[in-house]
C-alpha cells in the first residue's frame, strides 16, 4: 500500500538533489495534448517520456505539453528543443519510439531521423 | 477517444485554460439506478451565455489556431449513444460544471480507462496563469468512495517540492491505483 510516509521519503530525497538541477539549460520536450493529440495516444507517450526520463535520472530535461499543433493527421506529435539546436519535430509517435527518442535523441544527441516530419513527408 | 478516462483529460484541460485553481473531478459508478456520472467543476473565468449557449456546437470553439473544437463534442456523442446525455452550466466569474451521464450498463459505453494516468497527466500539465491547479478526484463505486486531493499532496511535500518531480507522479500514480483496485475489492 501506499503510504504518505514513503512521499515523505520522497520529499526528503528530492530536497537532497533539487539544487543540483536548479540550473536547468537542458533540453525540453513537448508533447500535443489537444484532443486531437489525446484522441491519437499523447497520454501514454507522455508518460513514456516522464518514465524514460525519470528512469535515466535526466536532471536536466524538462517534459511540458502543448495545445493543437495544427496537423492532427500526424499526432501524436512530439518536439524536442536541444539548447542551441534546432528544432525537432517527431510525428505519429507512440511509446516505443519515444523510447528510442529519449535513449537516441535526448540522451546521445542522436536525432531519430526516420521519425521526424520531414521522413513523414517523403 | 477509446475511453472515458481520455475525454475527462481533454475536457478538464478546459477547466486549466479557464484560469481555475481548483478543478473537481467527480466519477460516480451506481449500478443500482444503471448511472454512470462524470461530473467536472472549475472555479475559473465561467462563460458568457452565448459562449455556453453554443459550446457543444463543434464550430465553436475558444481557441485562436482554428475554428474547430471537439472536446465537448465528443464527450456529448459518447453521452447520447448511452442514454445519456451532457450538461454546463457556468456563468461569468463563477466557474464551470459540466455533468456527463451515461446508462452504465449501455452496451456502447466506454470503459472508464485509465484515471491514474489521466490524473498524472493533468498535475503535469496543471499549470495556468494561477500557478499549479490543484484537482480533487473522487470516485465511487456502488455507494463506496475514494478521494485523491492534490492539497493533501501538498501539504507533505511543502513549498520546495513540486508535484511534478517524476518521483511523486510515479507515487501519485500506483497512489491512485491502488485506491481504484481497492474499490473494486482489491482487483485490478
Amino acid at each position: 500500500m501506499k503510504s504518505i510516509q514513503e512521499l515523505e521519503e520522497i520529499r526528503r530525497r528530492t530536497l537532497e538533489t533539487i539544487n543540483v538541477r536548479k540550473d536547468r539549460s537542458g533540453t525540453r520536450v513537448v508533447v500535443g495534448m489537444a484532443t486531437c493529440g489525446i484522441a491519437a495516444g499523447a497520454r501514454p507517450v507522455l508518460l513514456t517520456i516522464m518514465d524514460e526520463v525519470k528512469k535515466n535520472s535526466l536532471a536536466d530535461v524538462i517534459v511540458a505539453q502543448t495545445g493543437c499543433i495544427g496537423m492532427c493527421r500526424l499526432e501524436p506529435i512530439v518536439e524536442v528543443y536541444r539548447p542551441g539546436e534546432e528544432k525537432v519535430t517527431y510525428v505519429k509517435v507512440n511509446e516505443g519510439k519515444a523510447i528510442r527518442i529519449v535513449n537516441e535523441h535526448i540522451r546521445q544527441g542522436k536525432v531519430v531521423e526516420e521519425y521526424t516530419i520531414g521522413a513523414e513527408d517523403k | 477517444m477509446k475511453d472515458l478516462s481520455l475525454h475527462v483529460l481533454d475536457l478538464a484541460q478546459n477547466a486549466i485554460s479557464a484560469v481555475a485553481d481548483l478543478v473537481a473531478i467527480s466519477i460516480n459508478e451506481d449500478a443500482v439506478s444503471d448511472r454512470l456520472t462524470i461530473l467536472i467543476e472549475d472555479n475559473g473565468k465561467g462563460m458568457p451565455p452565448e459562449l455556453l449557449a453554443s459550446v457543444k456546437d463543434p464550430f465553436v470553439t475558444t481557441r485562436t489556431s482554428r475554428r474547430i473544437g471537439l472536446g465537448i463534442p465528443l464527450m456529448l456523442a459518447a453521452c447520447r449513444r448511452c442514454d445519456g446525455d451532457l450538461e454546463i452550466v457556468s456563468s461569468l466569474g463563477s466557474g464551470t460544471k459540466l455533468t456527463a451521464v451515461f446508462r452504465y450498463s449501455h452496451i456502447d459505453r466506454a470503459p472508464i480507462g485509465n484515471m491514474a494516468e489521466t490524473l498524472v497527466t493533468l498535475i503535469l500539465c496543471g499549470i495556468n496563469e494561477k500557478g499549479s491547479v490543484d484537482f480533487v478526484y473522487t470516485h465511487m463505486l456502488n455507494g463506496r468512495t475514494f478521494v485523491f486531493d492534490t492539497r493533501e499532496i501538498k501539504a507533505v511535500l511543502g513549498a520546495d517540492v513540486s508535484l511534478t518531480e517524476p518521483e511523486v507522479l510515479a507515487w501519485i500514480n500506483d497512489y491512485i491505483k491502488e485506491g481504484l483496485a481497492n474499490l473494486h475489492g482489491g482487483v485490478q
